[in-house]
């Protein structure tokens, strides 16, 4: 059972990771526009090289 | 909806004026707002949407950055010196519909935050519940003794922190309706997460079997998700209702010593001389002093046909300025105007809606005495078997916990918001969290004409002309923006004449040399015919021939179908309308309407309303005019469209965003079929409460069925609300 000692925080550690990184993304105003997201990736424009 | 029965602050006021006069001074004060143009864009849907219109606006000289919000329909142009009315016409030519919204009414306010608040609660508890979880599943599947314990101590340091950061808003709401001496829904999940928490924290203290602490948190969870659903469904729905007073900014130009001063509205005072340009509207009541034009009234009284204005005529705040120029001197502003005086008969209307509770509210009303009631009731009867009250503690929090509203939290929220997101794809924005539910019991729909059913713009419906007269219509029509004038050029076919001395006559018409000789078109009285039969009509004369040109209303796209669809869904459809009989018989017979009524003043529209729901009819009014908000307000449903007039469009539960009239009838389809999907969803999670209540009651539950009954019931309410979309 020893091994818990390591595997506990390992678990933790990486659900904080993701936690860490919606609280990124939610600061990144990401969840802003969904919808429109979803669909600009379907548009080509950008596609050679990135917005200016 | 678990906030409905605390929540009142966020609802529309009882007098929509008052709500409204605040926030219109406001952006009147406010200006132009920086750089930033934000248009609103109701028929943007899809990629190539976006970029067609980020294209076209960064193509527009002075213009920095275009960023299309697909979510929200708007786009926001980062522009130094480029106003909206330059970059609407960009929007119009290829193909998009554009509405300038203020930017000071729509920046990021606090309900933004709240937003942000909530999914960072949501993503906090959402963490904590699955690594709860992963040590749960050990505990389930035998974990013993010391590792139980282990776990169960590390579950409680991951739970407590959560349940004290994410269950603030259940907290901090069951104190408002425990101030108030009110049992919310929010006070039994409040104290289910208290009791449970404590009680796990004593179990855990004391190497006990059972803790609960993956309930709690999950709990926590399923309830923010619905509470975040719930205020997505009311953020779109206020920021619609900050968007319709943004496309309206109410100021008037003030003559003071021969110089034009723009101020708000609300400055006005009676006395004042104000300046009224064509195309604007009328921004208070006063009498004309100089200057000659017509005026288009149908937003105030439904009739389609423009009235002429010379000094001396009265004019009512809200009518809008056809041809000329006028100067008004105010005899009353604000609160003494006919607006005012109106909307006092819609503050007397709205009360009446305010009293209709929702399906939640009743099921909330009826179900947190009921929990209270169990759960005490278990701890009674098991202190009183077993002399153990941690026995009966243990019991009582595992019956908070099975029964906790879960489902009841997601079962109107997820159905309310899949329902409205498919309206709003429609092109159909709702107010109120209750329209729905409102709009679901209708069985009697009531049209306003001008405006709603009709575009209020007329279109040529016959003219006794050659070729000759239509040419030199067509040239005089060409120089005139008035709506007659534009509905000749776009509705008779020919080439144009060559006329000279082309002049625009306020309030009159238009006159021109044509081959040497003086033509005119416009005003019977001016040109000189003797105007004996009814409706719309100009007239044009060239020598001593004179002839009339008649309009008719153009029906709003859809209307034909609207009104089809909803008498074929046995629905009783009716129009009230202001205008004369002739012009409403005419649409009433194109859309195959019986029922009729001409010449209805604004109280005997809402008399009739009134009238039809004292029959026990539950009435759905339509209308877009002054004319229409008293029944607006007082019918038990209401929509108008976003050409209507800001009263109006307060005083309605749902605005019709596009210009078709068709989702009219998909909203009370729609409606029906949520209303039944909410009822569907209160059966599945009593359902499930009366499967798992037993054990809890039995003291057999066990954190693991009440685990499995609150994702079970949680996971099918939410996709039964989906299967609307």
């Amino acid at each position: 059972m020893e091994v818990l000692v390591y595997l506990i925080p390992v678990s933790l550690g990486l659900g904080g990771l993701g936690l860490g990184a919606f609280v990124w993304a939610l600061r990144n105003r990401q969840y802003e526009d969904p919808k429109g997201d979803a669909q600009r990736i379907l548009s080509d424009e950008w596609d050679d090289r990135p917005k200016p | 909806m678990t906030d409905v029965s605390t929540d009142f602050e966020s609802r529309l006021g009882a007098c929509p004026a008052c709500d409204v006069a605040p926030l219109a001074g406001r952006l009147a004060r406010s200006g132009p707002v920086r750089g930033d143009v934000i248009l609103s864009l109701p028929t943007a849907h899809c990629a190539a949407c976006i970029t067609d219109v980020e294209r076209a606006l960064s193509a527009v000289p002075g213009v920095r950055a275009a960023r299309v919000n697909l979510s929200l329909r708007r786009v926001v142009v980062d522009a130094e010196g480029v106003t909206a009315d330059d970059l609407i016409p960009v929007l119009d030519r290829i193909g998009y519909e554009a509405h300038e919204l203020d930017p000071g009414a729509l920046t990021a306010t606090a309900a933004d935050r709240q937003g942000r608040d909530l999914l960072m609660r949501i993503g906090v508890a959402g963490f904590a519940s699955m690594n709860i979880m992963i040590l749960s599943v050990a505990v389930w599947s035998g974990a013993d003794a010391a590792t139980r314990d282990l776990f169960h101590m590390i579950s409680g340091a991951i739970a407590l922190p959560t349940v004290a950061f994410a269950g603030q808003p259940f907290f901090a709401s069951a104190w408002r309706a425990l101030r108030a001496g009110r049992l919310g829904m929010d006070v039994p999940i409040s104290l289910a997460l208290i009791l449970a928490s404590a009680i796990s924290v004593f179990e855990t203290w004391n190497s006990g079997p059972h803790a609960y602490f993956d309930g709690v948190v999950m709990l926590c969870f399923f309830l923010l998700v619905g509470r975040y659903l719930d205020y997505r469904t009311r953020a779109v729905a206020r920021s619609a209702a900050e968007e319709l007073t943004a496309l309206e900014v109410p100021r008037a130009i003030l003559l003071r010593d021969v110089a034009e001063e723009t101020v708000p509205v609300a400055d006005l005072r009676p006395g004042d001389l104000i300046l009224v340009r064509p195309g604007g509207r009328v921004p208070a009541d006063g009498v004309v002093t100089a200057g000659a034009s017509e005026i288009d009234r149908s937003l105030l009284t439904g009739e389609s046909v423009p009235v002429a204005a010379r000094p001396g005529a009265a004019l009512s705040a809200g009518e809008v300025n056809l041809t000329g120029p006028l100067t008004l001197q105010v005899t009353a502003a604000g609160r003494d105007s006919s607006l005012s005086r109106l909307t006092a008969l819609v503050a007397a209307a709205e009360s009446a809606r305010g009293r209709y509770t929702s399906i939640a509210d009743r099921a909330s009303r009826s179900y947190a005495p009921a929990v209270h009631l169990l759960a005490l009731a278990s701890f009674l009867g098991w202190l009183w078997l077993t002399r153990d009250v941690r026995v009966a503690v243990n019991v009582a929090a595992a019956v908070l916990i099975i029964t906790c509203p879960c489902a009841l939290g997601l079962a109107v929220p997820a159905v309310i918001t899949a329902a409205s997101g498919r309206l709003f794809r429609e092109g159909l924005l709702i107010k109120d969290g209750t329209a729905l539910e409102r709009l679901a019991e209708v069985d009697t729909v009531v049209f306003d004409k001008t405006g709603t059913l009709t575009m209020g713009t007329p279109q040529v419906a016959g003219a006794d002309l050659d070729a000759e007269g239509r040419a030199v219509a067509l040239a005089l029509a060409g120089g005139s923006a008035h709506p007659l004038s534009r509905a000749i050029v776009a509705g008779i076919e020919g080439q144009a004449a060559e006329v000279e001395d082309l002049r625009e006559v306020p309030g009159y018409g238009v006159e021109a040399r044509w081959q040497g000789n003086p033509v005119r078109l416009g005003r019977a009285d001016w040109v000189g015919a003797d105007d004996e039969a009814p409706g719309a009509a100009t007239w044009l004369r060239i020598g001593s021939r004179v002839h009339r040109i008649d309009f008719t209303d153009s029906l709003r796209p859809g209307a034909d179908k609207a009104v089809a669809r909803l008498r074929h869904a046995g629905l009783r459809v009716m129009i009230l309308s202001g205008d004369g009989a002739g012009a409403v018989r005419d649409i009433a017979a194109r859309l195959g309407v019986e029922e009729w009524r001409a010449g209805v003043t604004p109280q005997e529209k809402a008399a009739t309303v009134a009238e039809l729901s004292a029959q026990g009819r539950h009435v759905l009014m339509v209308g877009d005019g002054l004319n229409d908000t008293a029944a607006l307000a007082s019918a038990h449903a209401s929509i108008s469209p976003a050409s209507a007039l800001d009263a109006a469009r307060v005083a309605s539960d749902m605005v019709l965003v596009g210009r078709d009239l068709g989702p009219v009838a998909d909203a009370v389809g729609v409606a029906r079929a949520s209303i039944r999907r909410i009822r569907e969803n209160f059966a599945l999670s009593i359902l499930y409460n009366v499967v798992a209540v037993p054990f809890a009651l039995a003291g057999l539950a066990t954190p693991l069925i009440a685990a499995l009954a609150m994702s079970l019931s949680s996971v099918s309410v939410t996709l039964n609300a989906l299967r609307l979309r």
